[in-house]
């Protein structure tokens, strides 16, 4: 038996192009927006597996769910060093330009305050801190990618970072990843839980990426790219960005003050 | 108050693994607890194959009932950045573990108290393939719940992580996303 010929990219825009169309469709036809991507997209062949057939099971209507409250975070979860990605080693890390990142995380009503911001990335050269990663671009011995920090009282947050790379994988044949940042997210419950990943502005691998586009909202979309904000920039030092973040899910105060 | 739209959500990825785990992150239960139990299992794909770079966190009723928590489950040393575990004297209610390379997880932790009146740890699970995050809950025992009066006899039984005749204190949750046996997953609006 000759081997199936390896997946191409223009296989991969032709399912993203036939799910879109059908979305659209469902969405003329009065269904409502979908905020979040559906767990089986199989444009992006690691889900194939990995999603539930059955329909999740709707928990509503329990007031003592423990899921309406969430685990809390203080400072003694956080070191000082934690919000600038640039400053946690010695040497001074490869990069094209620091970026700062600066932006709001709240829930569908209030600001989020005081709640826990994790965040992960590649380096300059698209190359994770992780020994799984083989893409044979440098690792950067002055940076990990790694960060944390609380929102403030009114649920901003900021950390200082450098532009990760794009980089490779192998969902199909000439895949690359436009530049991301990974986000985790803690919110007043844990129905609020949210892990998501932030995008460049402009970035002309949007169209080719089966993971930016297993969200088929355009709007949706629109909501995991960051905005350059020129205020932001630091002369000499920094570019800045501004990515607001909205956390979705029930909570018991949000309940208590009437949704 | 205006409702905003939410921030989609998206992979987990495969490279969160120098990110989001912690040193102790499955040691809820202070070291030494006499009350303490353990929670382990595995998580399958629809191939019934162990899933290796999931990441499972748990979130749970102190043993008094509160839903509280405390913070300190990621407690740091300010001299390294290092992790310095939980401070043994407060219960912080969360626990995070990725996947070994069996698919395994193991968390350490102590009984949920009221006011559930079945005890249950609420569960989340990321990973690669995984576009947005899963929810489920492992109960202690079986008993007088709404969601489980809710469900047909063989998918309650996804839910019920019963105590290991053979092993002390432990109890086996398997996580299984897809095809036969799938377990429960859960949806609060
Ligand atoms: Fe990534």
């Amino acid at each position: 038996m000759t081997p199936p010929p390896p997946l191409t990219q223009s296989d991969i825009d032709g399912e993203i192009a036939g799910i879109r169309t059908g979305y659209e469709k469902a969405r003329a036809a009065g269904a409502p927006a979908a905020h979040h991507p559906p767990r089986d997209f199989p444009p992006y062949r690691s889900s194939l597996l990995r999603h539930p057939k059955q329909p999740l099971v709707a928990v509503d209507g329990d007031p003592e769910a423990v899921e309406l409250s969430g685990p809390v975070f203080g400072h003694t979860d956080v070191t000082e060093l934690d919000h600038d990605l640039t400053r946690q080693h010695a040497g001074r890390s490869a990069r094209r330009a620091h970026h700062r990142l600066r932006a709001a995380a709240r829930q569908r009503g209030p600001a989020e305050r005081g709640q826990l911001v994790e965040l992960w990335q590649a380096n300059a050269s698209g190359r994770y801190a992780h020994q799984r990663d083989q893409h044979p671009a440098p690792l950067d011995p002055n940076f990990t990618g790694v960060g944390r920090v609380l929102t403030g009282d009114d649920g901003s947050y900021s950390f200082t970072t450098i532009k990760p790379g794009a980089y490779p994988w192998r969902n199909h044949e000439n895949a690359w990843r436009p530049a991301h940042i990974h986000f985790s997210l803690f919110g007043s419950a844990f129905t609020q839980r949210l892990v998501t990943q932030m995008y460049f502005p402009g970035d002309p691998l949007f169209a080719y990426d089966p993971i930016l586009q297993s969200v088929t909202d355009e709007a949706a979309r629109a909501r995991l790219v960051a905005a350059y904000d020129h205020s932001l920039s630091r002369p000499e030092q920094s570019l800045g960005y501004r990515w607001d973040i909205v956390l979705d899910g029930p909570s018991a105060t949000w309940i208590e003050e009437g949704r | 108050m205006p409702s905003l739209p939410p921030t989609p959500s998206h992979t987990v990825g495969p490279f969160y693994g120098y990110a989001l785990p912690f040193p102790g992150g499955g040691d809820i239960a202070p070291a030494g607890h006499p009350d303490a139990l353990t929670l382990h299992g595995y998580v399958y794909d629809g191939a019934g194959e162990p899933v290796p770079d999931a990441i499972v966190e748990f979130w749970q009723a102190g043993p008094d009932g509160s839903l509280a928590g405390a913070p300190g489950s990621m407690r740091r040393d300010p001299v390294t950045g290092g992790f310095l575990g939980r401070n043994g004297v407060d219960f912080t209610g969360f626990g995070r573990v990725p996947t070994d390379a069996d698919g395994h997880y193991t968390v350490r932790t102590l009984p949920p108290g009221a006011p559930s009146p079945v005890p249950y740890i609420s569960v989340c699970v990321f990973a690669r393939g995984l576009t947005h995050h899963l929810f489920t809950r492992a109960y202690l025992a079986d008993g007088p719940d709404a969601l489980l009066a809710s469900l047909a006899p063989e998918r309650r039984a996804t839910l019920i992580a019963l105590p290991e005749p053979d092993r002390d204190r432990t109890h086996r949750f398997d996580i299984r996303l897809q095809g036969e046996e799938e377990t429960v997953f859960l949806d609060f609006g």
